[in-house]
């Protein structure tokens, strides 16, 4: 039985969203994608809050296209927060049952118990006001899993959260989730969400899913540039030629092939971690060896991350590669964005694999 | 700096509203050869008549015009009272003269120059056929009076004495023109009002006379006011307005003669 | 021996200085009219004058009379307001026009307007005469009615502000929560918007007190049906300036009395 089967089309003037999700009861699916690339469009349709242009939704036997949001049976839980101001954490939790027609002390029963199993039982009588942001998207979790929905919708719900506050409830969120086998969709900008709470990841790009499957193999070997940046991984695309890639403008990147044949389309990819950078053209044993200019640095932790851009005259498609170098490496090179550099990764860390057609 | 600036603009404007306000009670020895103004306070009711005689007024005399404020003349009394500079002073009725002569504010006794005398009036057609006075007193008859406080009103209670008719109007209005509204639009089926209104007011209702009526009488007084800026243009105004011109002037619009 | 905490100060930042200056005038020319009302009053004559028939009747009804109109305007203005911020009504710009008429016309203009419409002559006077025996001028609904037209906008816009400020954001979590639209406006709408429903019902509240044109052009006069107390202030400064000013400050009396009991303490609700 499949809990949702929905199939979104949105026509706007910059893009029409056009994509299809299943699940099964219990799956949690995680949507990656850019931002503008529909993520929040799509989230508003299945909760019922957007009128989509075409498409259908079903959730288990149930046909909800036309369902309004208060009957559909769809939660949300968004960046923000949002509980209601002027309700204590109780009475926002046991509101979706008592809209229900759950009465009063059963409802408050119930949010009791929901406040318990999400850690947030203290804060039963306090007003938003009073609380911190995790507590807050605590008691919203609690309060969006309340009425019992069929599919739980979670919109980024780890973002306007504190470097402290987000891993709690990241495991919160994958420990209730999977206990009430609660069937959920995920959208998120993170890779480590998606490695923590999803099943399956589908991509989004400009309205359409472009990668699709269990989360780890998405993001292991990711099939286009925006997974393979959100993966944190550098990615270069080509047609597999022997032992090597072969890129548009005929430059070849050498790696492990990974299941794919000759002559079919593939990326090879590779960690920043395992890019050396060099001021000037290293001579010696042929690598790959890739000319780039310095666009911009950002710092990743302990490491310094450098960003390429092409350089006039050289290949474009060294756009966007990531290079991860220690600071005292970073102070020996003394360069500033607008230099040129040579980007230079062992053939052994590239991992070159297929991807699913255009 | 803008402190400055915003204090220089502030005195500025405080210098000119002072000009504006003193500029009217200025020093009146310089009026020999300046274009005169004769500023003359009246009553609503004397709009059309005043404006009439004001204009042969200024014929009469080169040089002179003659500026009007209309309004109640309690309220007129009041800014009298309290400054306002006028030369002439016309009150609908010796109430309210009396405000402005005690407080010892005219130039001489008042002089009553027209009277006023009480009319029914009815919407077009007359639908309620009110023709007495009694017949306002009828139950299934709106009447709609002015109150006591205002002269129209003293005298409708005078009469509703001397005949010993008790009305139960459905409103007392404050003036005599909101008596006259509710009539034109037919809410009231009849009201109280001054002959001089009905004239006034054309087609739009129609007027009935009792007899009743000249038993209760308002009149008019008119003063020169003390210290008035043009005081001589004032008494040839009052003249004016007193003598045959006004007279005729007067009647016409359906005054009684003083 | 405890140290009390001294509040930090803000030093270069926050209202420029020059803002005093028009701002003491601009509160100079509202209070000081009041100050010169309370100069002028009769404080020997005091309190004949306020506990005379005519005095008693005009405030109580002034009170009946403004504070049914005022529950009138939440009723009915409150859905207005709702549909104009969050309706998506047909030719919303002249909608709100037509209802901010009531705030461009001078009050008698408006008395008359009903006077034209609901009156004898008019061609609801006429229905409401034909089918049901009703006339309305000259009866306290008539006050009511000319106290409600000139009243409405105030509520009206000061509510259709508070609810586009607020957004619909709360609306829309209630509705995957499975709030119907109906118990969503009831439990969330109404709560969030209520500082602004108080500042606005305060408004009308005093326009209703304080109004005067419509009433006497519409309803006319009559003392304990129609005689409210501005009407019987213009009145009794035909004969009696002492009991106008008396009358005058009574009014000023309870104004200042609801907005202190009801003024609400800035948007508390929507932290």
């Amino acid at each position: 039985m499949t809990a949702l089967d929905a199939r979104v089309v949105v026509r706007r003037p910059t893009f029409t969203l056009d994509v299809t999700i299943t699940a099964t009861p219990g799956e949690v699916i995680a949507v990656l994608g850019p931002n503008g690339a529909g993520k929040s469009t799509l989230l508003g349709v299945l909760a019922g809050l957007l009128r989509p242009s075409e498409g259908h939704m079903r959730l288990g036997d149930a046909d909800v296209t036309d369902v309004p949001p208060h009957r559909r049976g769809v939660g949300l839980l968004a960046q923000q927060a949002l509980l209601f101001p002027h309700m204590t954490a109780l009475a926002n939790v046991a509101f979706g049952p008592r809209a229900h027609g759950v009465p009063r002390r059963a409802a408050e029963e119930r949010a009791r118990e929901l406040l318990t199993a999400v850690d947030a039982a203290a804060l039963e009588g306090r007003r938003p006001a009073q609380m911190s942001g995790g507590q807050q998207q605590r008691v919203a979790l609690a309060r969006a899993l309340a009425p019992d929905p069929d599919l739980l919708l979670l919109d980024e719900p780890l973002a306007a959260l504190d470097v402290d506050a987000a891993p709690a409830l990241r495991s919160l969120l994958r420990r209730i989730v999977r206990d009430r086998k609660q069937t959920a969709l995920l959208v998120t900008h993170s890779a480590l969400d998606a490695l923590v709470l999803a099943d399956r990841v589908v991509v989004l790009t400009e309205g359409r899913a472009v990668e699709a499957g269990p989360a780890r193999d998405v993001l292991a070997r990711p099939r286009s540039p925006f997974t393979a940046r959100i993966a944190g991984l550098d990615l270069v695309p080509g047609v597999v030629t022997g032992d090597a890639l072969r890129t548009a403008d005929g430059a070849t990147v050498a790696g492990r092939i990974d299941g794919v044949a000759d002559g079919e389309p593939g990326v090879a990819v590779f960690p920043p971690a395992a890019v050396a950078v060099y001021a000037e053209k290293p001579s010696g044993s042929p690598r790959n060896v890739l000319p780039v200019r310095l666009a911009a640095l950002e710092p990743v932790g302990d490491l310094v991350r450098l960003r390429a851009v092409a350089r006039p005259g050289g290949p474009l498609w060294v756009d966007g590669l990531a290079a991860d170098v220690t600071a005292a490496a970073m102070a020996e090179l003394m360069v500033e964005p607008g230099a040129d550099l040579w980007f230079v990764v062992k053939a052994a860390e590239v991992a070159i694999h297929g991807v699913r057609g255009s | 700096m803008r402190i400055r600036a915003l204090a220089a603009i502030g005195a500025a404007s405080a210098l000119l509203l002072t000009a504006c306000a003193s500029g009217a009670t200025a020093a009146p020895a310089t009026q020999a050869a300046a274009p005169q103004t004769l500023t003359v306070l009246a009553a609503a009711s004397l709009t059309e008549t005043f404006n009439a005689l004001g204009k042969q007024f200024e014929t009469d005399h080169p040089g002179v015009s003659v500026k009007f404020n209309y309004a109640g003349s309690s309220d007129l009394a009041q800014q009298i009272v309290n400054g306002a500079p006028a030369d002439v002073f016309a009150a609908a009725s010796d109430a309210t003269m009396k405000t402005v002569t005690d407080a010892d504010l005219t130039a001489a006794k008042p002089v009553t120059f027209a009277k006023n005398v009480l009319q029914i009036a009815t919407p077009p057609g007359n639908p309620k056929k009110i023709a007495t006075f009694a017949d306002l007193a009828k139950p299934d008859v709106k009447v709609v009076v002015c109150a006591p406080q205002v002269p129209c009103g003293a005298a409708e209670q005078k009469i509703e004495k001397a005949t010993g008719t008790a009305l139960k109007p459905v409103s007392q209005e404050s003036d005599v023109k909101s008596v006259l509204s509710k009539v034109e639009t037919g809410d009231a089926d009849a009201g109280l009002v001054y002959v001089t209104d009905v004239n006034s007011a054309g087609d739009k209702v129609q007027g009935v006379n009792f007899p009743e009526a000249s038993q209760a009488s308002t009149n008019y007084p008119i003063a020169v006011l003390k210290n008035a800026p043009a005081g001589d243009l004032a008494n040839q105004f009052l003249t004016t307005v007193t003598g045959e011109q006004g007279l005729k002037a007067l009647e016409q619009a359906g005054f009684a003669k003083p | 021996m405890t140290t009390t905490r001294q509040p930090v100060t803000r030093r270069g930042v926050g209202l420029p200085r020059v803002l005093w200056v028009p701002a003491a005038l601009a509160f100079a020319i509202i209070a000081l009219p009041v100050v010169g009302l309370v100069l002028k009053a009769n404080w020997a004559r005091m309190p004949e004058l306020l506990v005379s028939d005519s005095a008693l009747d005009a405030l109580r009804l002034s009170l009946e009379t403004a504070a049914i109109s005022t529950a009138l305007c939440i009723v009915l203005g409150g859905p207005l307001a709702a549909v104009l911020a969050r309706g998506n009504p047909p030719a919303l710009p002249i909608l709100r026009s037509v209802v901010l008429l009531p705030l461009v016309l001078p009050p008698v203009v408006g008395g008359l307007a009903l006077l034209y419409l609901v009156g004898r002559s008019g061609f609801v006077g006429k229905a409401l005469d034909l089918w049901f025996g009703i006339t309305v001028p000259f009866t306290t609904a008539a006050v009511v009615l000319a106290q409600t037209f000139v009243a409405l906008p105030f509520l009206v816009v000061s509510l259709e502000g508070a609810l586009r400020t607020a957004g619909q954001r709360y609306e829309a979590v209630a509705a995957t929560l499975g709030a119907s639209p109906t118990l969503a406006f009831r439990r969330i709408t109404v709560p969030l918007v209520l500082p602004g429903l108080a500042s606005g019902t305060v408004l009308a509240f005093a326009r209703c007190l304080g109004e005067f044109g419509a009433t006497t052009a519409f309803a006319g006069s009559l003392q304990g049906t129609t005689r409210t107390l501005p009407l019987l202030v213009y009145l009794e400064r035909e004969t009696d300036v002492d009991a106008a000013v008396a009358l005058s400050l009574v009014l000023v009396v309870v104004a200042v009395a609801v907005i202190a009991v009801t003024r609400p303490r800035g948007s508390e609700g929507l932290s």
